[in-house]
Formats: structure tokens, C-alpha cells, sequence
């Protein structure tokens, strides 16, 4: 174990190092402890209130909740990359009225919270549906930000390719679809997967205005339900938090598989790096 | 614009909630994402499992959970009755933190090898080697993700104003309650965040421009 940062450890060093890991897991255990403490005194942690989840109402309604979340996520996720693709191609546009068009609804959406897109459309368009409210706030913003991610891919690919499909006589739309645009998606993959995973979160905005996702049912679910004259808070956010970490980091895991894929094939274009991308999106709204 | 002129004071009180949200949280976000970091590239392993465990979860669970974990489980933990903005700085400011632990991670590496081997040749410890010299010199490449950082998080802060917090948000919420036109108030609540957006991009742009060395 060594790094830039310090020397390979000496006799003094590791026991210092040791000395240092102890404490450091001392407080950690002691910080764990008194939050079991807290919460086993309160009875968040007896056994009557994880025994909800033995209940098949509440496995439907987490379920429910889950088919509404990925429903939202797989629309969403299609539609704001179409619509990416469009805003992409459309900035990149030589007329320079389309490109302004494309330029300006991209830089609004991306500088509004999303929960301000999302709420706006619910209360004003679809009352009575947010599910669409949820999908098309998701796609505008999304839309936006891959089509900021497409664009800088459809930059980077080398400037011959775009000269040798012009000298073999295609016209723009053909250079576009059938050279440029493929080559910048193998190449921003991981970079879009990981825009994916945001959607996947943001879906939890939903919450806000009613829909009823996964976060919703949960809430729901802590709220509604009495053991012994508390709410299931800790075990119900316990739970969700849960499925929440394991889609994202399926997800996640997907982006680093083809980022990692990417680099074994050898056509020349770099397969953007994984994880934190620009993190204007990693901590989108 | 008259529902702006007429609701000024609500607007401005909004504007003034967004930004200190923003403020408080980023600097939490700031020493917590800089001590997390130290904690991931430091020799001790346990520090290093959890800097890890730390930015694993926090990235992958959605804001709207940590606000919910924040308001619900965490007054059963210490005591109730904490005040709703203490709150929502704190679900924004770690959740925020671990995206700043990263941008500082990768900064930290971008820092010439040879730096640290001086320092370290120099004799000087771990700590020092950071302090001293790494971590300023990383300062300017974490600059530009640190800038969209922040914006992210100015625009996280909206869901603070869902939950009990007087922000941008809540003004939409409160005057389209009071039946004012959805798409009026949208665009002035647009505007607000956007010219928050540029002054953000602009201070950072400001300070990179400060730090920008001649090489």
C-alpha cells in the first residue's frame, strides 16, 4: 500500500497508521451505535416494526410504487434522448435561427430546478395526469443536458470523418445520422448511462407533486401506518433507500462495463471516462 | 408584471431564501467534500472505506430520500424540533459533499507526480504534503466542476422550498395556490435562477481567471 501521496510505511508509521485506523473505527462504531441506540429506543428497530414488509399489501404497494418509478424512468429516458438528439443537431445547425432556437431552449431548461419544470407542468397542463408532468418535466431537462453531452461528442469526432463523407458525395443529413451521430454515441455512452442514472433519481421528484412512484408509496406507507403508535420511518427509508442504491448502481455498473469494453476496441475514438461526468448533471435537480 | 410588482417582497424574500440555502449548504458541502476526500486518498484504511461508503451512497440515493431521512428519522436520532432550514442545509449540504469529495479526488490527481515526491523528500507528512502542497495546487482544476457543483446545488435547493423552506420555489407554490397564472410566475421564477446561474458562472470564471498561472 503506497502512494503519491506518502512514503511505503515504516515500523513507526504503521503503528502510527494502526493507531489511527482504531480510532477512526472507534468513532465510527460509536457514531453507529448511538444511532441504533436513538432508534431502538424509540422503537424504530423492534422486530413488530419490520414485520410490515411480511404484509402483501404493503409488498404490492412497494411494487406498485416500483412499476410507476421504472415507467416514468423508461419514458423519460427514451424520450429526452430523441429529443437530445434533435436539440443537438439543431444547435449544430448552420441556420442560425434554428441553432439560436435550440441554444436558448437548452440553456433555460437546464438553469430551472427541474421540480420548478415538473410543478409548472403538473398545476398548469396535467392535473389530473402527473405522470406526464413527471415525464415530460424529466425529458425537457434531460433533453437538455444530453443534448449539451451529444453535442460535445459530435465535436470531438475527428473532423476527417465529416470531410470523407462530404467527399463522397452525402449530403448533411446523411453525414449526420449515418457518421456523426453514431460515432459520438459509442463514444459519450458511458457519459449518457450516467446522465440515466440521475433520471432514474430525479423520477423521485414525482413525489412532489403527487405521483405515485416509488418514493410516494414510501412516504405514504411511513405515514399511514401505526406500530405500537409510531411511524415505520427509519425501516420504510431503509428499505427504499436501498432499492434506490442498487438500480442506480446497477445502472452505474453498466456505464463503467462499456466505458471499460470501450477501451479494448481499437477504432481510434475514445470512449469517454465513466463516473462523475460533468457534475452539473451528477447532482441534477 | 403586475404579479411581480404586487408580490416584490415575497419574491425578494424568496430570492434571499434560495441564496442563503445555497450558501450554507455549499460551505458545508466544501468542508465536509475536502475532509471526505483527504479521508479517500489518506494511508488508513478505515478512513479510506468509509470516504467510499460515504460518496457511494450519498450519489446514489435520491435527494428527495435524504430529505425525507432528514425531517423524519433524523429528529428521532438527536432531538426534535429542529428548525426545517437547519434541516434542508444539511440533507442539501451532504448529499452535495459527495460530489465535491470527487471533483476534489480527481483534482488531487491531476497535481504533477513530482510534487509530492519533493514534499515527501522534504521529509513532510501526509497531512502537510495535502495541506501544503496538493491541495492548492489542485484548487484550480477543481474550479470548473466545482462551479457546476454549485449550480446543481442552487437548483437542488428548490426542493428545500417543498419542504417547509421559504425559497424560489415556494413563492411559485404559494401564488399559483393563490390562482395567479402558472406560466406568468414560471417565468419570473426562471429568471430569478437564471441570473443566480450567470452571477454563479461569472464569480467562478472570476476567481479561475485569479488563479490562472502562466505556464
Amino acid at each position: 500500500m503506497s502512494s503519491v501521496l506518502f512514503d511505503t510505511p515504516g515500523p513507526k508509521a504503521r503503528l502510527r497508521n494502526r493507531i489511527y485506523a482504531v480510532i477512526g473505527s472507534a468513532a465510527l462504531v460509536a457514531l453507529v451505535a448511538f444511532v441504533i441506540y436513538r432508534l431502538a429506543a424509540k422503537g424504530q428497530l423492534d422486530g413488530a416494526m419490520w414485520d410490515i414488509f411480511n404484509y402483501a399489501g404493503v409488498r404490492n404497494s412497494i411494487v406498485n410504487g416500483l412499476v410507476s418509478t421504472l415507467t416514468a424512468f423508461a419514458m423519460a429516458g427514451v424520450l429526452s434522448l430523441l429529443l437530445a438528439a434533435l436539440l443537438a443537431v439543431a444547435r449544430l445547425s448552420e441556420h442560425r435561427a434554428v441553432s439560436w432556437v435550440a441554444t436558448s431552449v437548452i440553456e433555460l431548461f437546464r438553469a430551472v430546478p427541474l421540480l420548478i419544470t415538473i410543478y409548472v407542468l403538473w398545476v398548469g397542463f396535467f392535473t389530473s395526469e402527473p405522470l406526464w408532468a413527471v415525464v415530460i418535466g424529466l425529458t425537457l431537462y434531460n433533453g437538455a443536458v444530453q443534448a449539451e453531452v451529444l453535442r460535445a461528442g459530435i465535436l470531438a469526432v475527428p473532423k476527417g470523418q465529416s470531410e470523407a463523407a462530404y467527399a463522397l458525395g452525402m449530403n448533411k443529413t446523411q453525414v449526420m445520422t449515418t457518421v456523426l451521430i453514431p460515432q459520438a454515441v459509442r463514444s459519450m455512452m458511458p457519459t449518457i448511462i450516467s446522465q440515466l442514472v440521475v433520471t432514474l433519481k430525479d423520477t423521485s421528484l414525482g413525489f412532489v407533486i403527487t405521483y405515485e412512484e416509488l418514493l410516494y408509496a414510501g412516504r405514504q406507507m411511513a405515514s399511514t401506518i401505526l406500530v405500537d403508535g409510531e411511524n415505520p420511518y427509519v425501516p420504510v427509508v431503509l428499505v427504499f433507500g436501498a432499492i434506490y442504491v442498487a438500480m442506480c448502481l446497477a445502472l452505474s455498473g453498466l456505464a463503467n462495463w462499456i466505458e471499460r469494453r470501450g477501451r479494448r476496441a481499437k477504432t481510434g475514438i475514445k470512449v469517454a471516462e465513466a463516473a462523475p461526468v460533468t457534475p452539473d448533471m451528477g447532482a441534477g435537480a | 408584471m403586475n404579479v411581480l410588482l404586487d408580490h416584490l417582497d415575497l419574491f425578494r424574500d424568496g430570492f434571499i431564501g434560495t441564496v442563503s440555502l445555497t450558501a450554507a449548504s455549499a460551505l458545508l458541502a466544501l468542508v465536509l467534500g475536502v475532509l471526505i476526500a483527504g479521508f479517500r486518498v489518506s494511508p488508513v484504511p478505515p478512513l479510506r472505506a468509509f470516504g467510499t461508503l460515504w460518496v457511494t451512497l450519498l450519489r446514489n440515493t435520491p435527494l428527495t430520500l435524504l430529505f425525507l431521512v432528514a425531517f423524519f428519522v433524523l429528529p428521532q436520532i438527536v432531538f426534535p424540533g429542529i428548525s426545517s432550514y437547519v434541516l434542508g442545509v444539511l440533507a442539501l449540504g451532504f448529499y452535495t459533499s459527495s460530489f465535491v469529495c470527487e471533483a476534489v479526488r480527481s483534482g488531487i490527481s491531476t497535481v504533477p507526480l513530482g510534487q509530492a515526491e519533493a514534499a515527501r523528500s522534504l521529509g513532510m507528512t501526509f497531512v502537510q504534503t495535502l495541506r501544503m502542497v496538493v491541495l492548492p495546487q489542485a484548487t484550480r482544476t477543481v474550479l470548473p466542476p466545482l462551479s457546476s457543483i454549485i449550480i446543481a446545488l442552487t437548483k437542488n435547493s428548490a426542493i428545500a422550498g417543498a419542504f417547509n423552506n421559504p425559497e424560489l420555489f415556494s413563492v411559485q407554490k404559494v401564488l399559483s395556490d393563490k390562482g395567479f397564472n402558472v406560466m406568468v410566475i414560471f417565468i419570473w421564477v426562471a429568471l430569478a435562477y437564471l441570473v443566480l446561474v450567470f452571477l454563479i458562472s461569472g464569480l467562478f470564471r472570476l476567481l479561475e481567471r485569479r488563479l490562472e498561472v502562466a505556464r
